[in-house]
């Protein structure tokens, strides 16, 4: 039995709990609906910690101070809506090249533009991936109920951390706003990965942007006894600019290759009743609290149904998709878009008959009814 | 001399073009940071993107090269985590006022303690000569082919209007008034923005046919008085050169000390 407390909270509160648990200790942001409980709480709890919150002129300026402040030793994170997160891209891109580890998280609401600011939305699965410009790899995490909530968000900071690399928690406004209970994990429970600093001594060159063999690079607290360049150009072990082909060649491979090679460490997912299940549904954030519900209540009545529960959407786990679901007859994919992960599904089963999709796109959370009818549909029961 | 040891020498012959009034700034701020004696380990430099921002490059500090626009807000994140260092931001004026303008008033707001020094040749020099939030009406740019219509910031008033406790203005041609006022900006606890007239050769004085570089610079001179002198007070139509404000402001990073304190008495 933990001796923490039980608390009975909210899922922004959540990962206020959890970010304070892995380090956090600078945020930067601007408030918008649904994550300005983020904000809102992080701004009474960061001082108590001796930490620093500030809330800037907007979001572009959020996630650079963040990156500013990364840089100098600390964990950061910043959180945003759809709107908030749009404006964050070139800066989010920025972090990449650069190699800067931050947290950015997006609690998803109903768009395009301004949108649904109060209701659900699962719409920004593409944008995580692709929103910044360039060839690029991410690693975007999510969570369906508190207690992942809170190991997602400590995750996302290890993460971080190991890779160098920003890293998008993508909650959506049902996940944020629902209240439920949380057991604190204990101190020490959890593993905290900080930080790998170089080992170089003051007055020896020190190469930012040189990988060790295992592809991590040890960093050197700006402000600190090395002094270096931070570009969002292309640069060289340096860190000063490069037009050379080998450089630009040579960087874009170590971006991607760090978090696509490590496809399995950083794959984190969760199957109920898959084993023999003629029929996958494959879910994540809050849409997957209904998609169990169907699962558990089926299985009741002899349906053998089974769900996958994914909660690293980035970079995808096609090779877990395909095993799960190699001997279903049908695999649904439950999302409150317009078929986003969907499209990644059917790469992974390899096959566009077997993959159907039940979604709402209404800012109304998917219901387990509206799973089953559409189930019923693709059974020719008729609904 | 010692200037030569805070520079990356390796990068020299630099990427500005002959007679670019960037070499210039940059060598008035080495001279300030040289007579007040920070150790290169508590400078950091933050810039943005441009010919101007290019001058991170070229200093042995902790440079910051980052996005267009967006220098003033890396520089507050570094600052406000690690208050003991000393910020240094060059920004071009479209850097600093177009794209970047609002966290330019809102970081003066703060009164962030940090130097922002506007760069300012009223044009965009990296992108080839579009005209600039400071290019001023009448001006020919490659975007404006029948002359500029847009009104032009003051940069003194606007730095004053929005909060900063040290606002000065000097000019490539003034290069000693300029380093002392580099040097002042530097020593001022707070926000600090110092405006330089520069020029760009290139795009500016070609298309505007202000002539070279030597030319450009003679109209600096001959454009600027003191600031309060009798030359001003006679020429109300001439630029103004000198420190505008410098006042007491509580600054940020010891006003955040504070929440601590006060957060940490609460529990
Ligand atoms: C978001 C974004 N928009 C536009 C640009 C293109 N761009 C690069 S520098 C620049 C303006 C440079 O002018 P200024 O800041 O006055 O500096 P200068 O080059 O004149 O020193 C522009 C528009 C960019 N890099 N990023
Ligand atoms: S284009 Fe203009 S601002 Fe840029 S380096 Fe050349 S002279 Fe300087």
């Amino acid at each position: 039995m933990s001796s923490q407390p039980i608390k009975f909270i909210q899922g922004n509160e959540v990962c206020v709990e959890a970010a304070l648990y892995a380090g956090l200790n600078f945020f930067a942001g601007y408030p918008i609906t649904p994550s300005t409980e983020i904000a809102e709480h992080l701004s009474s709890r960061l001082p108590q910690a001796g930490g620093k919150f500030i809330q800037m002129e907007d979001e572009i300026a959020s996630i650079c101070a963040i990156i500013g402040a990364s840089l100098t030793g600390n964990k950061v994170m910043t959180a945003t809506s759809g709107p908030g997160f749009s404006l964050m891209q070139e800066a989010l891109g920025y972090a990449i090249m650069a190699e800067i580890p931050s947290v950015i998280v997006n609690v998803q609401r109903g768009g395009p533009s301004t949108g649904l600011p109060t209701h659900v939305s699962q719409g920004d699965v593409n944008q995580a991936r692709w929103g910044t410009h360039g060839d690029h790899a991410i690693i975007c995490l999510t969570a369906s109920n508190h207690p992942d909530i809170f190991t997602m968000t400590v995750e996302a900071f290890n993460m971080a951390e190991t890779y160098r690399t920003p890293v998008i928690l993508l909650f959506d406004e049902v996940v944020g706003h629902m209240r439920e209970k949380l057991v604190m994990p204990e101190p020490g429970e959890m593993p905290i990965v900080e930080r790998l600093r170089t080992s170089v001594k003051e007055g020896v060159d020190f190469h930012p942007y040189l990988p060790r063999e295992d592809g991590r690079l040890p960093m050197s607290d700006f402000g600190g006894v090395h002094r270096y360049n931070v570009t969002g150009l292309v640069h060289d072990m340096w860190g000063f600019p490069s037009n050379s082909p080998q450089v630009a060649h040579g960087l874009l491979r170590h971006l991607v290759d760090k978090i696509q090679n490590n496809v399995h460490e950083i794959a984190r997912y969760k199957t109920y009743e898959t084993e023999d299940a003629d029929c996958i549904l494959v879910s994540y954030g809050s849409s997957a609290r209904s998609a169990l519900h169907v699962v558990e209540n089926r299985r009741k009545r002899g349906e053998k149904l089974g769900l996958l529960e994914l909660q690293t959407l980035w970079p995808f786990p096609h090779n877990i998709v395909r095993s799960v679901c190699a001997r279903a007859e049908y695999v649904v994919v439950v999302e409150m878009n317009m078929g986003q992960v969907m499209e990644q599904v059917k790469l992974a089963v390899g096959s566009d008959q077997k993959v159907f999709l039940a979604n709402r796109i209404d800012g109304v959370f998917i219901n387990p009814t509206d799973i089953r009818n559409i189930l019923r549909l693709i059974q020719g029961k008729g609904v | 001399m010692s200037i030569r040891n805070d520079i990356r020498e390796r990068f020299f012959p630099h990427m500005w073009c002959p007679g670019c009034g960037h070499g210039v700034i940059l060598n008035a701020m080495l001279h300030a940071i040289e007579r007040l004696g920070i150790r290169k380990n508590e400078i950091v430099m933050v810039s943005g993107i441009g010919c101007s921002s290019r001058i991170s490059g070229y200093v042995d500090f902790h440079t910051l090269h980052t996005i267009h626009g967006r220098a003033l807000a890396f520089a507050t994140g570094v600052k406000l985590s690690r208050p003991e260092l000393n910020l240094i931001v060059p920004m071009g004026d479209g850097d600093a006022l177009a794209i970047g303008g609002n966290h330019f008033i809102h970081a003066a707001r703060r009164n962030i303690d940090m130097t922002a020094i506007v760069m300012n040749n009223r044009i965009y020099g990296m992108t080839g000569g579009q005209y600039s939030p400071l290019s001023g009406e009448g001006i020919l740019a490659t975007t404006a082919p029948y002359r500029n219509i847009d009104q032009s910031f003051d940069v003194v008033s606007l730095a004053t209007a929005a909060g900063a406790s040290f606002v000065a203005r000097s000019t490539t041609y003034h290069v000693q008034q300029l380093t002392d006022i580099i040097e002042k900006a530097i020593r001022h606890r707070g926000f600090s923005v110092v405006e330089v007239m520069s020029q760009c050769p290139t795009y500016f004085g070609r298309k505007n046919k202000e002539g070279g570089a030597v030319e450009m610079m003679k109209l600096m001179k001959d454009r600027t008085v003191p600031k309060d002198s009798k030359a001003a007070e006679e020429h109300p139509e001439l630029i103004q050169r000198g420190i505008f404000v410098d006042k007491d402001v509580p600054e940020y990073c010891d006003q955040y000390a504070r929440v601590i304190e006060t957060a940490r008495k609460g529990r």
